[in-house]
């Protein structure tokens, strides 16, 4: 057992060790400072928009090119440097001891995987580019400013080399290192979606970085694939992007889901109702997350077969997700649910996870999304999948994994509070924004023209995310005075459910 | 695993595919008639640049920042960018199509009713881009 806080080690003991659960908390903590780094951020962006800029008033950032950092580096932050490190986080300290192995396949490259990320940060964040989180071309090779931009292009394929590397060692991990008498049907959920999330990622990233790369030379003056004005294309950079991440949302959200399925049927005290079909959803998932990349392109002229082809192919998804959330509430059918901290934000994402989809419904119907497309709709939509379904497990998840990384209980009601504080916030911010969507506001934008309707829901927005801003320091607290002073925990079944935990009792502290 | 009938998921199952083949045979109908351009309809080319949209009508006559056309006629926006990507936008009439440096997208209207409409940019395309705004006159059809 490895109870971090309560045998201090020295840091560097942590730093430089390659055992999964050290990774695993190192890669637990630099996530977190992320999702509190990008989400100020956040709040930056809707302290802005809380008033229009009429003459003069209602300003807060300086100027638009600021601003439009603050969102590319909001962006480019939660997605790569908080969702991204968590789920490897809850990876490295729970699929080692769910296949039964003592460490990761590869301990050295899994220390490797996780130290590239830091410096990746650092040129993101010291760049601070301003081509929004898809750097499209023309503009980000002949309009975006200077050193800013190569140092974010240079941070993202660090990035994505960390990610293919620890891909890589989940995969192997997963197939290879099991225990001889576990039947690959018999891996735990929340390892089946490390294993698939692995393999789209090994699928899908080099796509990018290829395109990484392109960009880079075209910034250079050396080459014009994506530059018009030397006979390229720019759409072409669109379908390579979009290759890579359409099938990340799904990188993204099926280590969710997993934590999902860890935490309902336990806090049901109840098996999951279908396991094969949890099974098979990731797999489904996995695959026709190939087939939908370019229903986030209709606008850029394509025809009406190629639209035609990726509506289809998006829809498709919409089935299998639909799997996830019958399964989640038949587990929950008849439990004994114990609504403690980690079950009840599991099931507000899963709520809002079902809102998100619904949303998603219409974008991709091809009519409908020329009234949607690029405008304040999209913005909602999205982040109810990252906010309301990722970083929402995934916040449980930590409360989850609590008790097992310090030993201790956090303050039950302070978890509680943050809960409903950060739905509640939540449902402001991005329901409004769906209907501000609605109202044609374009997304990117630095100001509005101070139509009244634009204004009430902005500032609804503003008002919900200045909630979750509340909520998160109520967390950061609640997180903080409990890893030093709160109760002990009962490490044998800490919630009080009975029944057997994925706790890692068997893994052996490295130092000991 | 057992122990219970997998009927319900199944039903359930069906039921959301039948929603998602419904959806998309709506859209796919409706797609098909909203791309159909209308015979006899006037050619606008909208030029898009940082930070403004200039319009040409087909008898020569050019328009910055402001576009007129006339009620119940049929136009087809020839639509292109001088330097980054940016997309033309009448929220009020649906109209969204992206200005792309290099190639020409086509999307029409008919405006309906006389009034005045916002014309905007749904792509970001640097500094101004927040301001990068027109305004649609729909004016009585001249004899």
């Amino acid at each position: 057992m490895v109870l971090e806080f309560q045998k201090p080690r020295p840091i560097w003991q942590i730093m430089f060790s390659t055992h999964h659960t050290d990774i695993g908390l190192l890669y637990l903590i630099l996530s977190l400072a992320f999702l509190f780094l990008g989400g100020s951020l956040a709040l930056a962006i809707r302290a802005e928009l809380f008033f229009p800029n009429i003459e003069g008033t209602g300003q807060i950032i300086a100027d638009s090119m600021t601003f439009n950092r603050i969102f590319t580096v909001h962006g480019t932050t939660l997605i790569f440097l908080f969702i991204i490190p968590f789920a490897s986080a809850v990876g490295n300290y729970f699929v080692p001891i769910m296949v039964r192995y003592k460490d990761m396949a590869y301990p050295k490259l899994n220390a490797i995987a996780f130290w590239m990320i830091p410096p990746a940060a650092v040129l993101v964040w010291l760049g601070f580019a301003d081509f929004t989180w898809y750097a499209q071309p023309p503009y980000s090779i002949i309009s975006a400013p200077g050193p800013a931009a190569d140092m974010w292009i240079f941070g993202l394929k660090i990035l994505g080399i960390s990610s293919v590397l620890g891909a890589i060692n989940f995969v192997v991990t997963i197939l290879k290192c099991k225990h001889p008498d576990m039947s690959i049907g018999q891996v735990p959920l929340l390892a089946w979606s490390f294993l698939v999330t692995s393999c789209i990622i090994i699928v899908a990233i080099p796509t990018f970085a290829a395109a990484l790369l392109m960009l880079l030379t075209d910034r250079l003056g050396l080459s014009g694939f994506f530059n018009p004005a030397m006979g390229g294309d720019p759409i072409a950079y669109s379908h390579l992007f979009w290759f890579t991440f359409h099938p990340e949302v799904y990188v993204l959200v099926l280590p969710a889901i997993g934590m999902m399925y860890e935490i309902i049927p336990r806090f049901s005290r109840k098996p999951i109702y279908s396991y094969n079909s949890g099974v098979f959803a990731f797999v489904l998932l996995a695959i026709v997350a190939f087939s939908s990349w370019a229903h986030h392109m209709f606008a850029t002229g394509m025809s009406f077969t190629e639209k035609t082809v990726f509506m289809v192919g998006t829809l498709a998804a919409v089935p299998a997700s639909a799997m996830h959330v019958f399964n989640f509430i038949a587990t929950m059918w008849n439990g004994r649910i114990k609504f403690a901290t980690p079950m009840m934000w599991a099931v507000g994402g899963m709520a809002l996870f079902f809102a998100a989809g619904a949303g998603g419904v219409v974008n991709s119907a091809m009519p409908l999304d020329f009234s949607t497309h690029d405008s304040y709709w999209v913005v909602g939509h999205f982040h109810l999948f990252v906010m309301g379904t990722i970083a929402f497990a995934s916040i449980g998840f930590v409360y989850y994994m609590f008790p097992y990384v310090t030993g201790r209980m956090y303050n039950e009601t302070a978890g509680k509070a943050h809960f409903v504080l950060s739905f509640v916030g939540t449902v402001l911010v991005f329901f409004t924004q769906h209907v501000l969507g609605l109202y044609g506001m374009p997304r990117r934008v630095f100001d509005y023209p101070p139509i009244p309707e634009w204004i009430a829901m902005n500032q609804i927005a503003s008002v919900g995310a200045m909630i979750i801003g509340t909520s998160m320091v109520i967390f950061l607290i609640n997180m903080i005075y409990s890893s030093a002073k709160g109760e002990l925990a009962n490490i044998e079944d800490p919630f009080g459910l009975g029944g057997k935990y994925y706790y890692p009792f068997e893994a052996k502290n490295p130092h000991h | 695993m057992s122990g219970h009938s997998n009927m319900p998921e199944w039903i359930y199952i069906a039921v959301v595919v039948a929603l998602m083949t419904w959806v998309g045979a709506e859209a796919w109908n409706a797609e098909r008639l909203v791309e159909h351009v209308p015979e006899g309809a006037e050619v606008i080319k909208v030029t898009a640049q940082q930070w403004f949209w200039t319009f040409e009508h087909e008898d020569g006559t050019k328009e910055i920042g402001e576009l007129h056309v006339e009620v119940g006629k049929a136009y087809k926006f020839e639509i292109e960018s001088k330097d980054v990507i940016h997309s033309f936008n009448i929220h009020d009439y649906v109209v969204l199509m992206d200005a792309v440096p290099g190639r020409v997208n086509t999307v029409w209207f008919a405006p309906t009713e006389v009034g005045e409409h916002a014309i905007q940019c749904r792509e970001y395309c640097g500094l101004l881009h927040y301001n990068m705004r027109g305004t649609l006159y729909v004016e009585e059809q001249s004899s």
